[in-house]
C-alpha cells in the first residue's frame, strides 16, 4: 500500500506542469531513436492509433523495412487499407470532410516531429511526448477532452484506453477584482476527475506578494498502466521522430567517414601548402 | 591569314593557336602575382566561388526531381529527401550552401572593409562584388519559397507586400510581382524562373567580371600597400608577389579542406542548424489561411530586417531631422561646389519633409534598401589617407568593432518577435549602421595614422 502511494506520489511529481508564458513546459522524451524495437512498436501504434484521421502521405510502408520489419511482418501486421507494401500512408478522409467533423483537418504527420522541434529548445519529439500525455477529460469540450499543451485541441485523446483514468488539477494563482472594485490574489484551484467534471474552489490570499502563476498536476490511479502507457507514448514520439527523416541514422554514420576522410585531406592539404611555401622569402 | 604564334605544341599548340587558353592560364594563374602576405581572411574569395559551383551543380539535380507547382512542391522536397538516391545529401549540399554562402560572403566583404580593397584602383571589383551580393539576396529570397513550406509562403507574402508601400505604383507593382493577389502557384512558378535562370545567369557574369577586374588591377593585401608600385626583379616581376599558381592554389587547398570540415559536420550532423539554416516552421506546408504567430526571415537577411521593422512613425522623426541636419552642415561647411552646394541641401531638406508626409513603412523600404545600396558608394565614402586597418588610428578600429557587433545584434534582433525594448534596440542599431556609413566621409579622415611601409609585411613560413 505505502509503495503504491509512493508511487503516485513520484508520477504526480513527474507529472507537475509549470507554465511559462507562451506554451507549457515540455518534457524530455526518452531517447530511443537507435532502439529498433521501441520504432517498431511505435510503427504499430502509429498505425493502428494516428494514421485513420492523420496521414503521412510522404512515408511508405516499406520504407518500414529499415526498422527491422520484413515485407510480410507490414503486410501482416499494418496493411489495414492498402493492398501494397510500397503504398504511401494516406488516408481515405478528405480534407474538406475532416473539417466538417473535426473543425480542423488533422495535420499530416511525415516530417511532424521536424515542424515541431523548436529553436535549440525541446525537440519535436518532446513535443509529441509530452502533448499525447496531456490530455485530460473535461466534459464542457465538444470531444470531451482537452490538452494541456494545445490548448482546446480539436483531436480527442485516442489513447485514453492505454492511459488508465486520469485526474487533472489546475492551480492558478490570480488577481480578481470583488464586487466593489477593489483587487485581490486569489488562488484558485479546478481538479478535473477521470469522468471529466470539474469542482473549482476560490481561496483568497491574503498577503500575496508574488506574480500570477498557473501550474497543473496529473494525477493517475492506476500507476502501472500509466507508465506502460508512458513507455507507449514515447516509442510512438521516437517513431514519428524517425518517419521525419528516416535517412537520420544513415546520415550521421556516413557523416563519421566524411569527416575521418576531410581530417585527412585538410592534413594533406597543410602539408603540401607548407611543402610550396617553405622556400618562399 | 598567319597562323598565330605560340610557345606551346602538339594538342596544346594546336589549341591555343586557335583560343589563348595557354595565355589566359598564364594571366590568371600561374603568371598572376598576388602579394605574398595574404592571411586567413583572403580563404573567402576562393571559398565563394566554390560555394557558387555547389549551389549550381546540387541545384541542377534538384531541379530534376522537384515540382514548382503549388500542389506538389512540398511533397516534391520530401519525396528528394526520402526516395530519391542521394537525395537528402544534394538537398542539405543546397540548404547549407545557402547559409554557408552568406556566411563567406560576409566575410569576404569584411575582409575588404578591413583592408580598403574598394580603395582605388578597385572600385569596380567592389561595385561588381556589391551587385553579387545583391544577386545573391535575390537568389535567396526567390528560392527560399521553393520548398512551399509556411515560412517560405509567409516570408515572400511579407516581402513582396513591401512593394505596396512605394507611393503611387506599390500596390500595382506588388501584384505585378505576385502574378496574384496572394502568394499561389503563379508566384511560385514565375519565383522558380527567376531563382534557375534569370539570377544565376546575371550572377556568374557579375562573378566574371569581379575576377577579371580584380585581375586587371591585382590583388589588395592585408597592408593595402600596391605590390606593382613596389620592387621588381630583373624580369619585371613584383617582388613582394607570388604567382597565384601554384602557390595560392595549394593555399586555398587548405582553406577548401577547413571549410568542408564545417561544411559536413553541418550537414551530417545538424542540417537545420538549431532551425537556422532549414527553419522548423518550414516543415508545415504552405497554408494561405493561417499565419505563422512569429514570421522570421532566413538569419543572413535578419539585419536588414530589423532596420525595416524599426522603421516606425516616431523613428521617422529621428531621420527625418538627421536629413535636416545634414542639408544644414552640407550648405554651412561642405565642400560641394556650384549647383550642388544649393542642390544637394535641396534635396535633403525635401526628403526630410517627405519623411513625414509618405508612409513609414515606405521609408522602412527605403532604409533596409538603403543599407544596401550604401554600399556601392563605399569607395568614395572613406577618404582615410591609408588603405588598410593595420595603419588606422586605434578608435577606427574601435569603430570597425563596433560597426561588426552592432549588425550581429541587429541581425539577433531580426530573429526575434517584436516588442518596445526590441524595437527601440532596432532603431539604435539601424541609426548606428547609416551613420557608420553616411559620416564616414567625416571620421575616416580623422585621427593620427600610422606610416605605411614600403613593402608588405611578410614572414617566412
Amino acid at each position: 500500500m505505502i509503495k503504491k502511494l509512493l508511487g503516485a506520489l513520484a508520477l504526480s511529481l513527474t507529472c507537475t506542469l509549470a507554465f511559462a508564458e507562451g506554451g507549457a513546459h515540455l518534457d524530455r522524451a526518452p531517447d530511443r531513436i537507435t532502439d529498433l524495437s521501441a520504432l517498431q512498436n511505435g510503427a504499430k501504434l502509429f498505425v493502428n492509433y494516428c494514421l485513420n484521421c492523420h496521414s503521412a502521405s510522404s512515408m511508405r510502408y516499406n520504407k518500414l523495412m529499415d526498422l527491422g520489419l520484413t515485407e510480410d511482418d507490414i503486410k501482416k501486421n499494418l496493411l489495414f487499407s492498402r493492398d501494397k507494401v510500397g503504398d504511401l500512408m494516406t488516408i481515405s478522409m478528405t480534407h474538406e470532410d475532416a473539417k466538417k467533423w473535426f473543425g480542423a483537418a488533422p495535420p499530416d504527420l511525415s516530417v511532424i516531429a521536424r515542424a515541431k522541434n523548436s529553436n535549440f529548445g525541446p525537440s519535436g519529439v518532446d513535443y509529441i511526448y509530452t502533448y499525447l500525455r496531456s490530455f485530460y477529460r473535461d466534459t464542457t469540450k465538444k470531444t470531451g477532452w482537452d490538452n494541456t499543451v494545445f490548448p482546446s485541441v480539436a483531436m480527442p485523446n485516442v489513447l485514453w484506453e492505454m492511459e488508465g483514468p486520469r485526474s487533472y488539477t489546475r492551480v492558478q494563482v490570480h488577481e480578481v477584482a470583488d464586487d466593489k472594485g477593489a483587487e485581490h490574489w486569489e488562488r484558485t484551484t479546478t481538479v478535473y476527475d477521470d469522468a471529466g467534471f470539474a469542482t473549482v474552489k476560490n481561496e483568497k490570499l491574503a498577503d500575496y506578494t508574488g506574480e500570477a502563476s498557473e501550474t497543473g498536476r496529473f494525477d493517475s490511479a492506476d500507476a502501472k498502466s500509466f507508465s506502460r502507457f508512458e513507455s507507449n507514448v514515447a516509442d510512438l514520439s521516437n517513431f514519428l521522430g524517425w518517419m521525419a527523416e528516416p535517412g537520420q541514422l544513415a546520415r550521421k554514420q556516413i557523416g563519421v567517414w566524411v569527416m575521418l576522410f576531410l581530417f585527412l585531406f585538410m592534413f594533406v592539404a597543410i602539408r603540401m601548402n607548407h611543402a610550396y611555401w617553405k622556400h618562399v622569402r | 591569314m598567319a597562323e598565330n604564334n605560340v610557345e606551346t605544341t602538339g594538342l596544346m599548340g594546336w589549341v591555343d593557336r586557335r583560343f589563348p587558353l595557354t595565355k589566359m592560364f598564364k594571366e590568371h594563374m600561374s603568371e598572376y602575382y598576388a602579394p605574398k602576405n595574404f592571411n586567413f581572411w583572403y580563404f573567402f574569395g576562393s571559398l565563394a566561388l566554390l560555394v557558387l559551383v555547389i549551389q549550381v551543380v546540387t541545384g541542377i539535380f534538384l531541379v530534376m526531381n522537384y515540382k514548382p507547382d503549388a500542389r506538389f512542391a512540398f511533397e516534391s522536397v520530401e519525396y528528394i529527401m526520402r526516395e530519391v538516391p542521394g537525395g537528402w545529401f544534394i538537398r542539405y549540399m543546397h540548404s547549407t550552401g545557402a547559409s554557408m554562402f552568406f556566411v563567406v560572403v560576409y566575410l569576404h566583404m569584411l575582409r575588404g572593409l578591413f583592408y580598403g580593397s574598394y580603395r582605388k584602383p578597385r572600385e569596380l571589383v567592389w561595385i561588381f562584388g556589391v551587385g553579387i551580393f545583391l544577386c545573391l539576396m535575390g537568389e535567396a529570397f526567390f528560392g527560399y519559397l521553393l520548398p512551399w513550406g509556411q515560412m517560405s509562403y509567409w516570408g515572400a507574402q511579407v516581402i513582396v507586400n513591401l512593394f505596396s508601400a512605394i507611393p503611387f505604383i506599390g500596390p500595382d507593382l506588388s501584384l505585378w510581382i505576385r502574378g496574384d493577389y496572394v502568394v499561389s502557384d503563379a508566384t511560385l512558378n514565375r519565383f522558380f524562373s527567376f531563382h534557375v535562370i534569370a539570377i544565376p545567369l546575371v550572377l556568374i557574369g557579375l562573378v566574371v567580371a569581379h575576377i577579371i577586374a580584380l585581375h586587371e588591377v591585382g590583388s589588395n593585401n592585408p597592408d593595402g600597400v600596391e605590390i606593382k608600385q613596389g620592387p621588381k626583379d630583373k624580369y619585371g616581376r613584383p617582388v613582394d608577389g607570388i604567382p597565384f599558381h601554384p602557390f595560392y592554389s595549394v593555399h586555398d587547398i587548405v582553406g577548401v579542406a577547413g571549410f568542408l570540415i564545417v561544411f559536413a559536420a553541418i550537414i551530417f550532423f545538424g542540417p537545420e542548424m538549431g532551425g537556422y539554416f532549414l527553419e522548423y516552421n518550414n516543415f508545415i506546408p504552405a497554408d494561405p489561411l493561417k499565419t505563422p504567430p512569429h514570421i522570421a526571415p532566413v538569419w543572413y537577411f535578419t539585419p536588414f530586417y530589423t532596420m525595416l521593422r524599426a522603421t516606425t512613425s516616431d523613428f521617422t522623426w529621428v531621420l527625418s531631422a538627421a536629413a535636416a541636419v545634414a542639408a544644414l552642415a552640407l550648405f554651412a561647411k561642405g565642400k560641394l561646389s556650384g549647383i550642388w552646394r544649393l542642390a544637394v541641401p535641396a534635396i535633403l531638406i525635401i526628403v526630410a519633409i517627405l519623411m513625414k508626409t509618405l508612409d513609414a513603412k515606405f521609408w522602412g523600404v527605403v532604409s533596409m534598401g538603403g543599407a544596401v545600396v550604401i554600399l556601392f558608394f563605399l569607395p568614395w565614402l572613406d577618404h582615410s589617407p591609408v588603405k588598410s586597418i593595420r595603419y588606422r588610428p586605434s578608435w577606427h578600429k574601435v569603430l570597425y568593432g563596433i560597426f561588426i557587433v552592432n549588425f550581429l545584434i541587429l541581425g539577433w534582433l531580426g530573429t526575434q518577435p517584436v516588442n518596445a525594448t526590441f524595437t527601440l534596440m532596432g532603431q539604435i542599431g539601424t541609426v548606428i549602421y547609416l551613420a557608420f556609413f553616411l559620416l564616414m566621409p567625416v571620421w575616416s579622415r580623422l585621427g593620427t595614422f600610422k606610416p605605411v611601409p614600403d613593402r608588405v609585411t611578410f614572414r617566412a613560413h
